[in-house]
């Protein structure tokens, strides 16, 4: 379980990003965090892992406060999948899923034996292991990106927009991957989008924020669907309707 | 011809002197930039007053370095540490801007998610940035290892003596064979030196050309659909 706790992050040049935010993020369920630019929903996420720390209040992961946590072990113990897939450009596939566990100490040759078995559950072809990311196409990036982020079977997988930057048949493909991957690992899954569409086919609970780092309902989709809260939500969703009803 | 085939073992032991007096100041001058390079690339304040230290350094003539050094170091006038002293200096000059940008031109992103699973600072630093500015480090390396080679000659003017004594010995004696001599074996070993740095960038960057490769077949396949 993840907790936000009060959590404000005022940046050094006065915008607050994220203004007194609560919420209880679920064991081994999906929670989306979805809104516009410039709605906290990135930096809510790099708090997890300290990438950002907060300015004031406290974020839990299972009852432990993260600020007692020394950042670069919390790294490594938490899955992380970005946008562009953020691989390293001059390692081999499977070096860049076994880069994690080599961080951690692990011995090289098992690391890799391992990250072979993670391609296959991901759907990557073992011919593509000793290629390097440029010589990949942007869906096969984002599957070595999972693998990296499932490397060291977290229990904690953050995912910041990682299916921003594909075509939107490729996306589809790699959203039913994930609920598949999902079903079977059931991690703790914290996704970051701006896509309402994609909110409501991954989100076990969906929190849409406001500019500005505020809540403007939490719940599952059904509940964002049937009961809007006030309008920004209604309006937020309804802007996702016409792709919606195309397909 | 002649005067080559009855001093090819002064050629020779000069020839291997210059090698050995270029190669501490090429390693020496890169291993130093990396941190200075570092430093640089990390504040503001830090990059104006190195590089512009560093610009400031190469504009000074070698030969008035050579003389001045050895009452700064300490060191005797004859010494070769006057001349590994002063190249070093040189290379580090010329390689410092150089390793600056390279380090500034390594994808944010790709920092950003090597700090996000797990990379330390300093592992970050030599696993990530340092390996990904390898191209732009390498040629720097090549500029700075043509450009050693050639200033070592100018330590035979105070008798640090290299293929550069050829140039001054047959300049004075007015005998342009020997000139010649000088002058070929010194872009012989520049022209060994870039070779053996071109191959260690194929050796310890191989992805940099498998991304080429991609490229090229792409444009294979896009000029067969042309046809």
């Amino acid at each position: 379980m993840i907790e936000f706790r009060n959590v404000t992050k005022r940046f050094p040049d006065g915008t607050v990003a994220v203004a007194d935010f609560s919420l209880v993020i679920p064991p081994r369920r999906v929670t989306v965090f979805v809104g516009s630019s410039g709605s906290g929903k990135t930096t809510i996420l790099r708090m997890i892992n300290r990438m950002v720390d907060p300015s004031s209040g406290s974020v839990f992961i299972d009852g432990v406060d993260i600020a007692t946590r020394e950042p670069v072990a919390l790294r490594r113990s938490i899955g992380y999948v970005m946008q562009n897939s953020g691989l390293l450009p001059h390692r081999t596939v499977v070096d860049n899923v076994a880069t994690v566990p080599v961080l951690r100490g692990e011995k090289k040759k098992a690391a890799r034996l391992r990250a072979r078995e993670l391609m296959t559950v991901v759907g990557l072809d073992h011919s593509l292991a000793d290629r390097y990311p440029a010589q990949l196409s942007g869906g096969q990036q984002q599957r070595v990106g999972v693998a990296r982020g499932l490397a060291v079977d977290p229990n904690v997988l953050l995912m910041d927009e990682p299916f921003g930057a594909v075509d939107p048949l490729v996306r589809l493909e790699l959203q039913t991957e994930l609920k598949r991957l999902q079903s079977e690992l059931d991690k703790t899954v914290v996704f970051v989008t701006h896509d309402i569409d994609e909110a409501f086919l991954l989100g076990d609970q969906v929190v849409l924020l406001r500019p500005g780092g505020a809540v403007a309902q939490a719940g599952t989709p059904a509940e964002l669907l049937e009961h809007p809260a006030d309008e920004f939500v209604a309006g937020f969703i309804e802007a996702g309707r016409p792709r919606s009803i195309l397909r | 011809m002649n005067w080559l085939a009855d001093n090819w073992q002064q050629v020779l032991d000069y020839g291997l002197a210059h090698v050995l007096l270029s190669i501490p100041p090429i390693v020496l001058g890169f291993v130093i930039s990396l941190p200075l390079g570092w430093l640089a690339n990390r504040y503001r304040l830090s990059r104006g007053v190195l590089l512009t230290a560093g610009g400031i350094l190469y504009a000074v003539p070698s030969l008035p370095l050579f003389v001045l050094l050895p009452s700064l170091l300490g060191t005797k006038i004859l010494s070769p540490i006057n001349v590994e002293v002063a190249l070093t200096l040189y290379a580090l000059a010329l390689m410092l801007r150089t390793t600056a940008d390279a380090l500034g031109s390594v994808s944010g992103d790709v920092k950003l998610s090597a700090t996000a699973i797990g990379y330390g600072v300093w592992r970050r630093f030599a696993g990530v940035e340092l390996p990904l500015a390898g191209p732009v480090l390498l040629a720097g390396l090549r500029v700075v290892s043509v450009s050693t080679v050639s200033l070592v000659t100018v330590g035979s003017v105070i008798g640090v003596n290299s293929l550069g004594f050829f140039f001054l010995d047959g300049y004075q004696r007015s005998f342009y064979t020997e000139v010649w001599v000088g002058i070929i074996g010194t872009v012989l070993i520049a022209l060994v030196f870039d070779g053996l740095l071109v191959a260690a960038g194929r050796l310890l960057l191989p992805w940099t050309r498998a991304s080429g490769e991609r490229a090229r077949r792409v444009s294979t396949r896009s000029r067969a659909v042309l046809r």
